[in-house]
């Protein structure tokens, strides 16, 4: 018995993105964030996505891509503080942009990826970032009902995968990775190495492969994913 | 950094006793942890999954999968951990967090701290902030005592959108240390060369002064 082999190239799993998906990309700031699977959605060219990812990444980095090339109507974010480009997109109207506390926007990802419909919490209760979300009450306590967030793809960069899409995250690269691997319909990782299997010790997986659709393995690491020097 | 900055950061630093877990915002916060001894027993935090966090890298030595929420190159120090974002915010709002050190554009009479957002010029997203201001065990906020206009950034009530309501328990500027009570502001230290009077002048509500000349930073 084995376990499937679910490496592919690059372009077939991107050609599995329509237009009017909603994609989640992993990453906070660079480290995790699967900059060759962003450049190969740009070549894809599929339009009017919406993203969900943590940050806007910088000007000319990461999904700013994917900004300049128009193709993304609507922005699920936490912070856009490092990219001028998007809050000049956002503040001319030509980019629909959500902001949620970062970790509210970790929990509806998660709960996505749990199967469940959502999450009550108190954060941003009495302040604007309340506005239009239901309350309810529970235990004389008052919460906010945070949906769960799915998506149709995943982009997810990891360190380390089996060829059956186990996946091992370094550092600070894990960040959202894990919980987007587990939240979308199709899940596509990039891996800096692709083992075959048991390459990858079961003790040493962070995501199980069954929750992975496609595994690449990236051939060399661009600039983009170099030290920022700014 | 002026120097009156520089002696509000190190003020600062001694807040954070032994033991603690601390998460220190970005900008003038982060400053404090150049005024920790290096064998100092501290678990810093930062929100995209590290405790443990150690000191800031050279650009020649910097991990590019090692940075803290603000970007910086970071580095690991003996027992670090790494966790994903969920994990990370649950450290937040479980209450595991000591403290926090945030930045602001306003702060209230009532502890309110408004710091994401200024409506039509400002406004890239509180990521994280929200969460830590309303969850962190004590908030205390680091922030110059008046803005580049020379208006008071402590007021009565704060006129820009809330991060969170009544979570600032103290405040350091460059001219003074501020605790925040049933009161309103209660003048603690002020900085050297400025009078209690001038600290009043430029705070924006009502400032209670303590009965003696109150201790210098």
């Amino acid at each position: 018995m084995n376990l499937p082999n679910k490496t592919c190239p690059i372009g077939d799993a991107i050609n599995r993105i329509k237009d009017g998906d909603t994609i989640m990309v992993g990453g906070f700031g660079v480290p995790g964030t699967p900059m060759t699977l962003i450049l190969a959605l740009v070549a894809h060219g599929a339009r009017n996505l919406t993203l969900i990812k943590n940050d806007a990444n910088e000007p000319s980095m990461g999904i700013d891509h994917l900004l300049q090339s128009g193709q993304v109507s609507c922005l699920i974010t936490t912070h856009l503080g490092l990219n001028s480009h998007a809050i000049g997109l956002m503040n001319a109207g030509q980019l629909e942009v959500e902001f949620n506390p970062q970790g509210i926007l970790a929990e509806r990802i998660r709960a996505g990826g749990a199967g469940i419909g959502g999450v009550l919490s108190d954060i941003g209760i009495g302040t604007e970032l309340a506005k239009g979300k239901q309350v309810v009450e529970m235990a004389g306590e008052s919460y906010l009902v945070e949906p769960a967030l799915h998506a149709d793809v995943a982009l997810i960069h990891a360190d380390r995968a089996d060829a059956y899409g186990n996946l091992a995250y370094v550092g600070t690269a894990q960040n959202f990775n894990p919980l987007m691997a587990m939240a979308a319909d199709c899940v596509i990782v990039e891996a800096e190495r692709v083992l075959p299997l048991g390459g990858l010790a079961p003790n040493d997986v962070h995501t199980a492969g069954v929750f992975v659709d496609h595994v690449t393995e990236l051939s060399e690491l661009s600039e983009e994913y170099a030290v920022v020097r700014r | 950094m002026s120097d009156a900055k520089d002696r509000m950061v190190a003020r600062a630093a001694r807040e954070i006793t032994p033991g603690m877990v601390v998460n220190l915002g970005i900008g003038l916060p982060t400053k404090v942890v150049n005024h920790l001894a290096a064998d100092f027993p501290v678990c810093l935090h930062t929100e995209n999954g590290l405790t443990g966090v150690g000191p800031i890298l050279p650009p020649e030595q910097a991990d590019r999968n090692l940075i803290d929420a603000g970007g910086a190159y970071v580095s690991t120090v003996p027992g670090s951990a790494f966790f994903d974002s969920a994990t990370s915010f649950a450290i937040v709002r479980s209450g595991r967090l000591d403290l926090t050190m945030l930045g602001a554009f306003e702060v209230s009479a009532m502890g309110d701290l408004a710091n994401w957002k200024i409506p039509g010029k400002f406004s890239p997203g509180a990521g994280g902030g929200i969460e830590l201001a309303q969850k962190a065990r004590r908030v205390v906020v680091l922030t110059t005592h008046t803005d580049r206009a020379g208006n008071p950034k402590l007021k009565q009530t704060c006129s820009l959108p809330l991060t969170a309501r009544g979570c600032v328990s103290r405040i350091f500027t460059d001219m003074a240390v501020i605790d925040l009570t049933a009161e309103g502001f209660v003048l603690l230290e002020t900085a050297e060369g400025v009078s209690a009077t001038d600290v009043a002048e430029a705070t924006g509500a009502p400032l209670v002064l303590p009965d003696t000349p109150p201790p210098t930073f």
